[in-house]
């Protein structure tokens, strides 16, 4: 191994610290239930298998995970034989043409969130960012407002065109329009500052939003509830043909992302220490807001404004398994798909025949988790589970400080609101 | 050999570089010194490629450093950061393990070539602590690790080059000598080694060269004993000082005497002059 002349083996060794009575035999991060990181990932996948199972099978008309099984196997062609009863009959129609699609849809809008807000925390080295911050979800909002509000002003032909996804199409293209002007704000030659974007995302949300609220101004009793509904979000839209418009979109996102894990984990040194590690970071960063604005406008675009898995979910997974993208990608869309499936179903079984918004759901939840995180961080390590005290515990506390200013509009006094200043 | 021919920098009017030249051979230490302000975090960065210069041109055998992709400068060339702050909780041997991104080894290479380069800083013991739990100190000999680990094995690419921004700075005594001793065993095997240092003892006991850079130019570079003159340093850091030879090491010894201390040296000495005349006038 250490062959050459040169290698550095040849390096004196430095006096280091005995070693605690706990010898390390590997210097590997030990994780939870003695798995390894493939394990984890089956882990994960198993259950999103068995809770979108569940979820299926829940409903006004509850199906036995057994019969959504064999319905699943007789439809991809490992069926064991029909057995068409009228109930079996009932079952795969209300399975193939209304559960699944929810299901599926379920599974790569959560899948996509937490994929973005993963990739935003860690361009923004910062754990609270979320996908938000590059203004694709508040332009999406203001799309899918304008449509709601003066949609009946459209020529003919182009309602007629666009049909029941006017609204979508309105969301996704205002959504990447905003995030493109956000880019090209932060953007000077061939460098994009991401402290620019940070604020010019800030900046946007804010126009986007009184930009919504003078169309609810104008908006008639009827309009203003669809709006309303539109910002909590719902899976409700789902059908086969939503998810085939929104799965290739978020699902390519999703398959590009591995390639980039270790460029991100190298960036969560420093934009400088990135380069000097070999990264070329303005195609990083390119690429890290293309992919994420792709799969939350597509997302957004038919399921409303879904707030907080983004940013939780990343969060759940360096807290158990730590901050290495290589495993923090694929978990996060794991988990995040679990998680709204879950509380898809109860969002339409809590007080069926009506629904929750699933915004609600998601932000009940989400919201006291991130509260606890912020109380508990204050005392240690962004995504360090063990308690850590020192110059991490203040950097963290600065960093949130920075965000919470920044969000609330106070751009003020700190000139690095997100601790990203290069040294 | 890494080049730096006729480099100017400038922010504005003002010129933070101004027509500086410099050359980092392999197997040489070279450490630049110099005032707050005289240029050497802009030298380094424009010699890591962090920044690029309005002029001049930056060469790596032969050829401009731009031509190069960054990975492969990156097997070739490590950075050692002033400071990083990383908030996320990477353990040790992950933050090292960063150091063999722009390499394509299998991992069980890259865990042996990380737990070495973890033995030379001394911080193996601390391979599964989280490293915001760590000193400031631990923390930078991590990074040392993280950059030795990126160009452990010499490869077909050509010599190799190691920037050091301070590396001392959050360093105890014993360690600050400890790390400057790891940058010289480095030029002992082929790397040029280019360290900024404040400490101008560190400097001379350990550098090949010594560059004294002073308002955005190179005052002087060359050897510890030619360059580490006091005329060369209070010129360069406004200061006076007193150069003796090192008790112990064949080098200068750098003392600083603030100027109210010369003074009362100067009136002592006059005192002492004129009692030894008075004696003298009474016999």
């Amino acid at each position: 191994m250490n062959g050459s002349p040169s290698s550095l083996s040849a390096l004196r060794l430095g006096r280091s610290q005995p070693a605690a009575t706990t010898q390390e035999t590997s210097a590997e991060r030990r994780y939870p239930l003695g798995l390894n990181a493939p394990g984890i990932l089956v882990a994960l996948g198993l259950l999103l298998l068995i809770v979108s199972v569940l979820a299926s099978g829940a409903g006004a008309l509850a199906i036995p995970p057994g019969d959504v099984l064999a319905i699943l196997a007789n439809n991809i062609g490992l069926g064991v034989g029909p057995s068409p009863d009228s109930r079996a009959l009932q079952y795969e129609m209300v399975l193939t043409g209304i559960r699944l699609p929810r299901v599926v849809l379920g599974i790569i809008a959560g899948a996509g969130l937490s994929v973005a807000g993963a990739l935003m925390q860690g361009l923004f080295r910062n754990p609270l960012a979320d996908p938000a911050l590059i203004g694709v979800s508040s332009g999406a909002s203001f799309g899918a407002s304008l449509m709601i509000v003066l949609g009946s002003l459209l020529p003919g032909f182009l309602a007629s065109a666009f049909g029941s996804f006017s609204i979508a199409i309105a969301a996704f293209v205002a959504g990447l329009i905003v995030t493109w002007i956000v880019y090209r704000i932060a953007t000077h030659g061939a460098q994009t500052s991401v402290t620019t974007m940070l604020l010019a995302g800030i900046a946007l949300n804010a126009l986007c939003g009184a930009g919504t609220g003078t169309l609810i101004l104008f908006s008639n009793d009827n309009q203003l509830r669809d709006l309303t509904f539109w910002s909590l979000g719902s899976l409700g839209a789902a059908t086969w043909t939503t998810v085939l418009v929104v799965a290739p979109l978020t699902i390519l996102a999703i398959a590009l992302t591995p390639r980039m894990a270790r460029a991100l984990n190298a960036m969560l040194l420093g934009e400088s220490e990135a380069q000097a590690l070999g990264i070329h970071t303005e195609r990083l960063k390119k690429s890290v807001i293309v992919l994420s604005a792709l799969a939350v406008g597509a997302t957004t675009a038919v399921t409303g404004l879904i707030g907080f898995v983004g940013l939780v979910v990343p969060h759940l997974i360096r807290l158990s398994f730590g901050p290495d993208h290589r495993l923090l990608l694929p978990a996060s869309a794991l988990l995040g798909a679990t998680l709204l499936v879950a509380a898809d179903v109860l969002s339409r079984t809590l007080i069926a025949p009506s629904e929750i918004p699933i915004g609600i759901l998601t932000a009940l939840a989400g919201a006291p988790f991130f509260l606890w995180l912020l109380l508990r961080s204050q005392g240690g390590a962004w995504g360090g589970a063990r308690g850590a005290g020192g110059a991490g515990g203040a950097g963290g506390a600065r960093s949130a400080g920075g965000v919470r200013a920044a969000r609330a509009g106070s751009l003020g006094t700190t000139n690095d609101p997100m601790g990203v200043k290069e040294a | 050999m890494l080049e730096l021919r006729n480099i100017s920098f400038h922010v504005g009017d003002k010129a933070l570089l101004d027509q500086v030249s410099l050359e980092v051979h392999p197997g040489e230490v070279l450490a630049i010194v110099g005032a707050n302000g005289a240029g050497k975090t802009t030298l380094t960065n424009i010699l890591s490629g962090k920044k690029r210069p309005q002029t001049g041109d930056v060469l790596l055998d032969g050829t401009s450093m731009y031509t190069h992709t960054p990975n492969t400068l990156a097997r070739r060339r490590a950075v050692l950061p002033q400071f990083s702050n990383l908030s996320f909780a990477f353990t040790v041997f992950e933050v090292v393990l960063l150091g063999r991104t722009p390499h394509q080894t299998s991992a069980s290479n890259d865990a042996e070539i990380c737990l070495d380069a973890m033995r030379v800083t001394g911080v193996e013991h601390l391979a599964s602590r989280e490293y915001p739990t760590l000193s400031g100190g631990e923390q930078q000999r991590v990074h040392l690790a993280r950059a030795l680990a990126q160009i452990w094995h010499p490869n077909g690419d050509g010599d190799r080059y190691i920037f050091l921004d301070e590396p001392t700075a959050s360093l105890d005594l014993a360690h600050q000598h400890h790390v400057l001793q790891i940058a010289r065993d480095c030029a002992k095997l082929g790397l040029g080694v280019l360290a900024v240092l404040h400490d101008l003892n560190l400097a001379a006991e350990h550098a090949d060269r010594i560059a004294i850079m002073r308002q955005g130019t190179i005052a002087a570079v060359g050897s510890p004993d030619d360059v580490l003159t006091s005329d060369n340093i209070e010129a360069a850091f406004d200061i006076s000082v007193m150069v003796t030879q090192h008790p112990h090491a064949a080098c200068p010894l750098v003392v600083a005497v603030p100027e109210e201390d010369i003074d009362l040296r100067l009136a002592r000495e006059e005192q002492a002059l004129n009692e030894t005349i008075q004696q003298l006038l009474n016999e």
